[in-house]
């Protein structure tokens, strides 16, 4: 494949890969969680970039992925004792089904209405899960300590899980740098730019949208399920924490909407301003606010965000980063 | 036969847009299709490429029921389309905008083949040094080209231009006109709504004339002109009207 031999690439896989691994050389586990979370934030903002910024339909609640894979994912590593790699596996698959399903009829709808059911569908599935008993109910579920023994220890089990999380942020950047690149990519944009004279050009925007639904929902649910691993307890309000999908929306389009670096600067940018903003003593109760403060900004002014501006600047710039 | 329009009916509440219009268009010639604002000839076309399917009615394409199949199964058979309003894909540049017609028309080409007769296309219709502006930025003349553009590059059998000439000055007329000529000596058939007389009455072959969404006339050029129908319809005296084809 041409397209994964492309420096565009290669070079934004090198930098997070190597940002990532620093903790584990230097043996910094507090910077290891920080870089988990990021990671894991890189993983939502560049899915939720793929419906959104590729094909137009804002998925507010885009969270409810990363909340089905994390309680798919849980329940097996608990009941089944399986290794969390394939049950994580399995909880991405679970929620790709999902999405295509739901996809059918929530996709037919459009703008407003498509953001609107997105977090109706979040909602319905926090309230189901408080609702089940075997999945813990409202008080979640906590891991048996025992099962972290399967891979030597909770601390190498957690080290596993910083390893599987590196590995789905890879590939999930992967991924959304060939949809850009690929025929199916520009079918997406087409939709997005014009959905009518998309389907006259010959693109069948049904099959497009729910495919890449589906896929947008895959990398969250991975992402999902060595989290709560990771944290070995699960409760409906952590994974299914709407507020974490605007911040997704926020870091797309910080970074720049429907662009493959966009959301993980986005991402990168969001964070280290919460860190700073949550320490601080002035603005501690207030990041919520200055978040909003800041999407109000983007949208009215750099409406192409960070990667889109520079892109705007130059040709040279517009070729190589993506 | 490429295209049998059968007893097509379509209405939109209680307005009968449509009122049992058949018609057929024969292999490579250019049919022209007139009619008065509002006589339901953008409708035909929308009717015909599935935007909004018959309500009554059938429309055979290259011998295949099509009736209410979606816009984007004629696309991928073989019609293709311009529209009067032109909708770019505003934020794709010009050659992806083409790119999107070679790709998922008739033919499906992969990225790279589909972005060479994108660039194959461009330059016939006049618009290669801007292939890599954003469409947004073209003006309405371009635009139109544009559209054209992306209709050819899905290698359509048939292709239905509805205005493709309106807005533009005497010169990009003459060009349009040019090329039109050029895509029907290629082997493709043209289905065109056009408001400017002497140029539909020029390219057509044939003309088919509608008003208040009912077929009222068929035939050549001279026949239709000739045909009082035509005349009252488009200017009530049909008096009136001889002046004026004969003065224009």
């Amino acid at each position: 494949m041409k397209v994964l031999t492309s420096p565009s690439l290669w070079i934004v896989l090198l930098v997070v890969l190597a940002v990532a691994l620093i903790p584990m050389i230097a043996n910094l586990p507090a910077l290891r969680e920080e870089l988990f979370v990021l990671l894991m934030l890189i993983i939502l903002a560049s899915s939720v970039n793929i419906i959104m910024g590729y094909t137009g339909y804002v998925s507010f609640g885009h969270i409810v992925f990363f909340g089905i894979g994390g309680y798919t994912g849980f329940f097996l590593v608990q009941t089944l004792q399986m290794h969390v790699a394939l049950a994580a596996l399995i909880g991405g698959g679970v929620a790709s089904l999902i999405a295509f399903l739901m996809g059918m009829p929530v996709l037919r709808l459009r703008g407003a209405y498509f953001a609107l059911a997105t977090i109706g569908i979040n909602e319905a599935f926090r309230t189901l899960v408080t609702n089940i008993d075997q999945l813990g109910g409202a008080v979640g579920m906590l891991l048996q300590f025992s099962v972290y023994d399967a891979y030597g220890g909770a601390k190498e089990a957690s080290q596993l899980a910083y390893y599987g999380i590196i590995l789905v942020a890879l590939l999930t950047i992967t991924a959304s740098f060939m949809i850009k690149k690929s025929k199916f990519g520009l079918a997406l944009m087409a939709i997005r730019e014009d959905q009518d004279t998309a389907m006259v050009l010959g693109i069948d925007p049904a099959r497009a949208k729910v495919m890449t639904y589906a896929i947008s929902a895959f990398f969250p649910a991975l992402a999902g399920a060595l989290f709560f691993f990771k944290n070995g307890n699960i409760e409906p309000g952590p994974a299914f924490e709407l507020h974490r999908s605007i911040e997704a929306l926020v870091m797309v389009m910080l970074g720049g909407f429907g662009t493959v670096t966009g959301p993980i600067i986005g991402a990168f940018v969001y964070e280290r301003l919460r860190g700073f903003l949550i320490t601080d003593p002035t603005f501690s109760n207030a990041h919520l606010v200055i978040s909003g403060a800041l999407l109000l900004i983007i949208v009215l002014f750099v409406t192409a965000g960070v990667i889109g501006w520079l892109r705007q600047q130059s040709p040279v710039l517009r070729r190589y980063l993506e | 036969m490429i295209l049998e329009i059968q007893n097509v009916s379509r209405r939109f509440g209680g307005l009968l847009a449509l009122d049992k219009v058949s018609f057929t268009v024969k292999e490579n010639e250019i049919l022209g299709l007139i009619g008065p604002n509002g006589a339901g000839k953008t409708t035909l076309f929308n009717a015909v490429n599935g935007v909004f399917p018959p309500t009554e009615g059938r429309v055979i394409f290259r011998g295949a029921d099509m009736t209410g199949k979606p816009p984007f199964a004629l696309a991928q058979m073989g019609m293709s389309r311009t529209h009067q309003i032109v909708r770019p894909l505003n934020e794709l540049t010009v050659r992806e905008n083409v790119t999107v017609g070679a790709c998922f028309g008739r033919e499906k080409h992969g990225l790279d083949a589909a972005s060479k007769i994108a660039d194959e296309v461009l330059e016939f219709v006049g618009l290669k040094d801007r292939a890599e502006m954003l469409a947004a930025k073209l003006n309405v003349a371009q635009k139109k080209r544009l559209e054209l553009a992306r209709a050819l590059a899905q290698k359509p059998i048939l292709i239905l231009l509805d205005e493709v000439l309106a807005g533009l000055n005497e010169q990009e007329v003459a060009g349009m006109v040019a090329v039109i000529r050029k895509v029907r000596g290629q082997g493709v058939t043209i289905m065109m709504i056009e408001h400017l007389m002497h140029a539909v009455m020029n390219l057509s072959d044939r003309v088919v004339v509608l008003d208040y969404g009912a077929k009222i006339a068929e035939g050549t050029p001279a026949e239709v002109s000739a045909n009082e129908r035509v005349i009252e319809a488009y200017l009530g005296d049909p008096k009136v009207a001889q002046r004026f084809l004969e003065g224009g």
